[in-house]
């Protein structure tokens, strides 16, 4: 091994680095000339709801299955949740869209799901809705042809379903103003898209009757006097101050533009993470201890070399886990500790071998780079078959929302990646640097020859 | 050590231990009429409760009523199944409820049962994304097979045959999948254990295994074939094995400590995952040893054409 020293230097400083990393919680650098922050991170390890307790709420859009969402659609509502969760003060809100119809909604530490999953469930869909020449009686609920393709001009019972000319998604602003009359109104103002496609429809459609809809609901049924083709119009009703701001609110910042329903919710309370977090923590450091034990005795000083591998995997996983950051979960821990064992099974590969070359004869220093090269393709092969796995697991949990296998297959894959730098090359350089040091012809035994 | 010599008796295992998994299977097919196997309410919908009572705990009869008075026709919650958990838990599983439902189920069994009651854990599915996900698992585990019988495929086209490389450590991997489903069949039908997101996680981590340890023996039948041209294909293949048997064995050992210490230590939700890969990899190393690389030289010999007691036609 050419650039043995090289790679001690290489490794000294990503241990100097993880252990940096691994012990502190966040990481400040001052700007040595002008005592400004120059890198500023949190580095703090970021647990799952599984371990810190908290609800997961998985959301699909509320639409029959042949309709597809845009991606735009989707985000947009994601967007408008977030803000949603954030108004009700509840910190670290995570959300993420998942596959092209569902949003992953993460609450750490909540306690209330109820209230949370009600808040977000206000879907605030306005519509604007053809009503023909027939007015529709104000707060009854009728049926629209909004994310339906084709539909039927009644539903199955015999019910009118109404055409859906625009949604609450085309407004740009809405804020609450008085009439004449001394009446609460809402006035709103159409952003440009939409200002045309309104624009031509109330010139084809005048003296007839356009409801607006919020959630299925009739609000008022004017009539269309003129055409409104400069994009600003009012909503009136029979509104108190209040409702009135209510709506308001809920039309600037709720208009989501796709219905959404609630099709998976987990809660952990607190006491159950903790006691898991704790449990797993310990499972992990004496499954850890047992096999640096086990690999010590049963190969001798490449095993002690090999533990020292161990140790630095450990280190510098950690340290990806925060840096990157990976959030930790039950299923995250197991697939960590399963990559452990992967992580030695590339050097009982390369050590097996070992003992085999040395057994037909070659001396020390040949024996291990053979050893190292003959065990390659088996390492190589047989890992890249596990990445292969933690890939289509990943996506599987990617599109469903389901973060525990997606948890899995990150802390594994990038388990494997780790192991083998530490197992290929950490191992290797330890062990030149020790042979340079001793004489092997007398110590045998070391070697448990 | 002549492991080739006796593949068929390892076959035969195999058999043995995949055979009552079968039937499990089909057991639990006629009992619950919905699949192999008892699924969690991942896969076919439906709430769980986990709740400890600070006081008292009330018996299964009355939080059995409580679900009774709570049920309407949208939420059909009556009849659900009741666990007891320690000594001051229940875990309560019936059809999918809603998260407001839920908080007026837990208000209730405070103010009746006079207790202060701390939620541990609450997950609803609804049956739709069940079934989708279902599906979906079926998927993953499929493309999974393919893109590694592709990937060893490729990784062996060095050698003659390599497609054979690769649908044996198929085979093999078939073989690992049936003895988990199996010990899930058996455990489900007795102890009432049901398969969720947790066992999907384990089945796909043994698949990853049992390709990993069968890639390590014909790593080796792959090397040797380079180098030991004169020997028949049977001794090279069973020398490979023997090569590799005592790094199948270390690597097992190390292993199966890691997931004992899981076991015990490890805590109540992730014991029924751990116990199903200990299983699981287990297999994998049997199968990547005695079923495997001995495909292999049944593969080689055409040996099937003696099977049905056909005479030799080579």
């Amino acid at each position: 091994m050419r650039n043995k020293n090289i790679w001690l230097v290489v490794i000294f400083i990503l241990v100097a680095f993880s252990l940096l990393v691994d012990l502190k919680k966040n990481i400040l650098i001052y700007n040595p000339f002008t005592d400004q922050p120059l890198i500023e991170r949190d580095v703090d390890v970021k647990l799952g709801l599984d371990l810190r307790g908290g609800l997961q709420a998985l959301l699909e859009a509320d639409v029959p299955v042949e309709t597809t969402v845009t991606a735009e659609d989707l985000l947009n509502a994601k967007n408008i949740l977030q803000n949603r969760a954030n108004a009700l003060g509840v910190s670290e809100v995570v959300m993420q869209t998942a596959g092209d119809r569902r949003i992953v909604a993460e609450f750490p530490g909540v306690t209330n799901p109820e209230e949370v999953v009600a808040a977000l469930k206000q879907t605030a869909l306005l519509e604007f809705v053809d009503m023909g020449t027939t007015p529709a009686e104000e707060g009854s609920l009728i049926q629209t042809d909004f994310g339906i393709e084709n539909a039927a001009a009644t539903t199955e019972s015999g019910e009118p379903i109404y055409h859906t000319v625009m949604t609450g998604a085309g407004l740009n602003t809405a804020s609450v103003t008085r009439s004449q009359t001394g009446e609460f109104a809402i006035s709103f103002v159409l952003n440009s898209d939409t200002t045309n496609i309104f624009a031509e429809y109330t010139t084809s459609h005048q003296q007839q009757y356009l409801a607006i809809v919020l959630d299925k609901l009739v609000i008022s049924t004017p009539i269309i006097q003129n055409p409104i083709t400069d994009g600003q119009g009012q909503i009136s009703g029979n509104f108190t101050q209040e409702s009135a701001q209510t709506l308001a609110v809920q039309l600037r910042s709720g208009a989501l533009p796709i219905p959404i329903k609630v099709v998976e919710s987990r809660t952990v309370g607190p006491t159950l993470g903790e006691e898991s977090l704790r449990k797993s923590v310990l499972a992990g450091i004496i499954g850890l201890s047992v096999v640096v034990l086990f690999m010590g005795l049963y190969y001798r000083l490449p095993g002690v070399i090999a533990d020292l591998a161990l140790i630095c995997y450990a280190i510098f996983t950690l340290m990806l886990f925060k840096l990157i950051p990976v959030v930790l979960t039950l299923p995250g821990i197991a697939g960590f500790i399963l990559s452990v064992g992967m992580a030695v099974d590339a050097n009982v590969l390369i050590f097996e071998r070992l003992k085999e070359e040395l057994r037909h004869g070659r001396n020390l220093r040949q024996a291990i780079d053979l050893a190292w090269s003959r065990a390659w393709p088996s390492i190589r092969d047989s890992n890249t078959s596990t990445l292969i796995t933690c890939l289509i697991l990943f996506l599987f949990g990617n599109t469903f929302g389901a973060s525990i296998v997606k948890g899995f297959s990150i802390t594994l894959a990038l388990g494997v990646g780790v192991s083998l730098f530490t197992a290929i090359i950490v191992t290797r350089t330890f062990l030149h640097t020790v042979l340079d040091r001793i004489n092997l012809a007398d110590h045998p035994r070391w070697f448990g020859l | 050590m002549n492991i080739i010599k006796n593949r068929y008796v390892y076959f035969l295992i195999s058999l043995l231990v995949i055979i009552p998994g079968i039937i499990f299977m089909g057991l639990n097919w006629s009992k619950t009429k919905t699949g192999p196997l008892p699924l969690g309410i991942d896969f076919r919908g439906g709430s769980l409760l986990e709740v400890q009572f600070e006081g008292t705990r009330p018996s299964v009869e009355e939080i059995s009523a409580l679900y009774k008075e709570f049920s309407t026709t949208e939420e059909a919650i009556a009849e659900p199944v009741i666990q007891p958990l320690g000594e001051d838990s229940f875990a309560i599983r019936s059809k999918t409820m809603t998260d407001e439902t839920k908080g007026r189920l837990v208000t209730e069994m405070e103010t009746r049962f006079g207790s202060k009651v701390t939620l541990l854990n609450f997950t609803s599915v609804s049956p739709s994304i069940g079934a989708e996900v279902t599906r979906a698992a079926g998927w993953a585990i499929l493309f999974a097979a393919v893109a590694i019988l592709l990937y060893i495929w490729w990784a062996f086209r060095s050698v003659e045959h390599p497609y054979r490389y690769g649908t044996a450590a198929i085979l093999a991997m078939l073989h690992d999948v049936f003895v988990v489903l199996g010990t899930e069949a058996i455990l489900g039908y007795f102890l009432g254990w049901e398969a969720d997101a947790l066992f999907l996680t384990a089945l796909l981590t043994v698949i990853g295994f049992s390709v990993h340890d069968t890639i390590v023996v014909f790593d080796r039948v792959r090397e040797n074939s380079n180098t030991l041209r004169r020997v028949e294909y049977e001794t090279m293949v069973n020398h490979s094995i023997v090569q590799t048997l005592d790094r199948s064995i270390t690597t097992q050992l190390t292993v199966m400590l890691t997931l004992f210490a899981l076991v015990l230590f490890g805590g109540d939700s992730t014991r029924h995952f751990v116990l199903i890969l200990l299983v699981g990899i287990f297999s994998g190393t049997y199968s990547s040893i005695f079923n495997a690389a001995p495909i292999l030289v049944v593969w080689e010999n055409h040996e099937w054409q003696t099977w049905f007691g056909r005479k030799e036609t080579s």
